[in-house]
């Protein structure tokens, strides 16, 4: 059923996917940013697609790649059973992506997610702030280049030389090693 | 409060057992619950573990009420202030159970997120390890601050620093 | 935080008319009834909410940016504390995800059994849930007797796993262990006493009039609604959709047994309570159909890349030295791919998005927590409502903080 709702969508918009892929039964469209509202808005409002729950919107940092980000939407339909992911390219230095809470009010709280864990803005979203951490924290934490231990108190603790994160520092270093 | 304190030495010491006798068996807790701890808390709050065996009978929600202040589960840096205005807001005598090795230590959340130990915060008085800890280690741990009360000089309380500075 | 303290900023201020203008209200992080820590900024007209802003991220503890640095196994243990009331359905859809990527089958009886610990696992999550519900809406007997249950259904996942709360019990391929023995006789001891226990709660609070009082006709939300805000589980389940993923998208034994969906039509708490209680005695019912059914065999499949060899090959043979050296030091080599896994846990659709770059460690591990989709719509819930409907609705969503702010 799923590969049904991808091939409409790549013959629908053949300009907007960029590539797409069914590898272990996730049908997936990679979409260019500029035709995302209206790739969302006619998969929302389609009947034979149908997609009227957005089940997540995420992203992931792939850092040593251009373009280094991709805003990952998880899409369901109750009517139809079918799933569908959208992955949509971010470029580094331009972190903007239109919001599609316009569609899907579950959208407001998973972009604000977003914008928080990797600085992505999203466009018309009407409540843009940080929504996990508080807004004094500098920086994005879930971005591979921010290191794990980066602690920011939000107030004087009482003994910081014992903190682990700075005795330790130099034990966790580059943990990941990209492939 | 200045009488007892020119009292001949045995006097003081009777009334430090008695005072202490009627702190370390009503302790008026106060749960700072946030996480997995929170399970076990209410364990051991239940029917089956029992702590109002030990006194420790009513979770008292506001810090006014309260003068054990139990912090259950993970701190993290949002909620740091927070904690700490709660301790200020405890009048004294007041104790503090950190509950799990979140609160003891950070726990395996060793990253940006987490205070790696509430006594950065806070002083603390007992310790509870575990992940999350059984109910009958934490049965022991307010066993073991009861006996710290009962150890303790009565007025030693009076005079702690707030965690919170405030200008005058 | 750090403000100076004066008498001016003690006199009330003459531009406030306290009758007309709305009032900001904080049910600040620590408060009795947020489950811990969510802090909801109430802007009130008298008693009735015009705007209410939650905002979560008081247990966040970097549970994605961990598991980025650590191995596939090592991750188990943080999904425990993910909904960590059930955290035996965190383990198995974080399992089910790596398999998939893998592309490895676990076992017949790996299945029936991970079928079992997770609706044991969801028994005590909708104990707990009730039961924090009763005791906020003042029926403190009513929460006794659940954590009486809770409690012993902790006892037997005691025997099994090792732990009571957070347990690591699942491994990519199978599971840490099989079943004890006597599991069949120690289930066939605590099931009456659960029945029992579930069969009170109904009668305490079902058909109580200041319960039906407080939580019929709050917490209302329409089904398109709440299609529309991301709901799944019980809280979508009462609004009427019948979408529950173990029917649906059947995994584990699900397609084997037979269990009936409840649902609810009126989206309201009340539905969502009766969702709970009917959810539980289903459990019951897969459980004993589980039972029935379960072949014997090996819990773990036969794959030596994942699969930690048997310790007598561990000590006795080389190469059973170096495969267990191996996929402890480096973690299984999971091949470079993505995949979107979800499982119905107890709040909803639990799903786990990975992206492997072909090593030992994942690259992204995403987590889509249910409740975190739930409360994005709360202020759906509770606008126009009273305070005191909010105490209800924040309960029957069933808030866990360590899934909402991972």
């Amino acid at each position: 059923m799923s590969q049904n709702a991808l091939k409409k969508l790549k013959t629908k918009f053949k300009a907007a996917v960029v590539d797409s892929h069914e590898r272990l039964g996730n049908e997936t469209a990679i979409v260019s940013r500029e035709k995302l509202l209206e790739v969302c808005q006619w998969l929302f409002s389609d009947e034979k697609m149908a997609f009227d729950m957005l089940s997540d919107v995420t992203a992931v940092d792939y850092q040593n790649r251009q373009p280094r980000y991709e805003v990952v939407y998880h899409l369901y339909s109750t009517t139809q059973k079918h799933r569908l992911r959208l992955r949509v390219p971010v470029e580094e230095g331009q972190e903007s992506v239109p919001s599609v809470a316009g569609i899907w009010r579950a959208a407001n709280w998973g972009e604000r997610e977003v914008f928080d864990m990797f600085g992505i803005r999203f466009e018309g979203h009407v409540d843009m702030r940080r929504i996990l951490l508080y807004d004094e924290f500098v920086g994005h934490p879930l971005r591979k280049d921010y290191p794990v231990q980066k602690s920011q108190p939000r107030m004087d603790l009482r003994s910081p030389e014992r903190d682990a994160v700075e005795e330790f520092r130099h034990f966790y270093q580059d943990r990941n090693r990209p492939a | 409060m200045g009488v007892e304190r020119q009292l001949p030495g045995f006097v003081t010491s009777k009334l430090s057992t008695a005072v202490n006798w009627a702190r370390k068996f009503s302790l008026f807790q106060y749960p700072f619950v946030t996480a997995c701890c929170g399970m076990e808390y209410m364990a051991v709050a239940c029917n089956r573990y029992d702590i109002s065996r030990f006194g420790a009978e009513i979770p008292r929600f506001s810090p006014r009420q309260a003068d054990l202040l139990w912090v259950v589960g993970t701190v993290n840096h949002k909620l740091a202030p927070f904690l700490a205005r709660i301790y200020d807001q405890i009048s004294d005598p007041k104790w503090v159970l950190s509950f799990g090795v979140c609160a003891s230590t950070g726990g395996f959340y060793d990253n940006y997120a987490t205070v790696q130990g509430i006594d950065k915060i806070i002083p603390v008085d007992v310790y509870i390890p575990g992940c999350p800890p059984r109910p009958e280690q934490v049965i022991d741990a307010l066993i073991m601050l009861q006996e710290k009360i009962a150890r303790e000089d009565w007025e030693e309380h009076y005079d702690r620093a707030p965690a919170i500075e405030v200008p005058a | 935080m750090n403000q100076p303290r004066s008498l001016a900023a003690l006199q009330p201020d003459p531009d406030v008319n306290a009758h007309e203008d709305v009032m900001v209200l904080n049910m600040g992080p620590s408060h009795p009834a947020m489950h811990g820590t969510v802090r909801m900024v109430l802007t009130l007209d008298g008693e009735t909410i015009v705007k209410c802003d939650p905002e979560i991220g008081y247990l966040h503890r970097g549970f994605e940016k961990m598991c980025e640095n650590v191995t596939w196994t090592q991750v188990f243990p943080y999904t425990d504390r993910l909904n960590y009331v059930s955290p035996l359905l965190n383990n198995f859809g974080y399992a089910l995800a790596v398999e998939k990527l893998l592309g490895i089958e676990i076992t017949e009886r790996a299945r029936y059994i991970r079928t079992i610990m997770g609706e044991m696992s969801r028994i005590c999550d909708h104990l707990t849930c009730v039961a924090a519900g009763a005791l906020e809406l003042g029926a403190m007997s009513a929460f006794l007797y659940a954590i009486e249950g809770r409690d012993l259904i902790w006892d037997i996942v005691e025997e099994v796993t090792g732990a009571r709360l957070t347990v690591t019990y699942a491994r990519v391929g199978g599971l840490k262990d099989d079943l004890t023995p006597d599991f069949r006789e120690r289930w066939a001891d605590v099931q009456p006493r659960v029945e029992k226990i579930i069969a009170v709660l109904d009668q305490l609070a079902t058909k109580n009039r200041v319960f039906m009082d407080r939580m019929q006709g709050t917490g209302v939300i329409s089904k398109a609604d709440a299609i529309n805000y991301g709901f799944t589980g019980p809280a979508l389940r009462s609004t009427g959709v019948a979408y529950d993923i173990r029917k649906d998208h059947p995994y584990f034994a699900y397609d084997r047994v037979d269990f009936d969906v409840i649902v609810g039509s009126r989206g309201d708490n009340y539905d969502r309570y009766l969702v709970r209680m009917g959810e539980m005695v289903q459990s019951i019912r897969i459980i004993n159909h589980c039972l029935r059914d379960m072949p014997e065999g090996p819990v773990m499949v036969d794959a030596p890349h994942v699969v930690l060899p048997a310790k007598h090959d561990v000590y006795n043979s080389i190469e059973g030295m170096i495969n267990h050296f191996k996929i402890i030091f480096e973690g299984i080599q999971v091949p470079a791919g993505e995949v979107y896994s979800f499982t119905e846990a107890a709040n909803g659709e639990l799903g786990f998005y990975i992206v492997s770059n072909g090593t030992g460690r994942p690259w992204r591990l995403r987590v889509r927590p249910p409740c975190f989709y739930l409360m994005g719509g709360i202020d759906r819930l509770v606008e126009g409502a009273m305070i005191s409907d909010i105490i209800p609705t924040f309960d029957t969503i069933n808030m866990i903080g360590g899934e909402i702010d991972r």
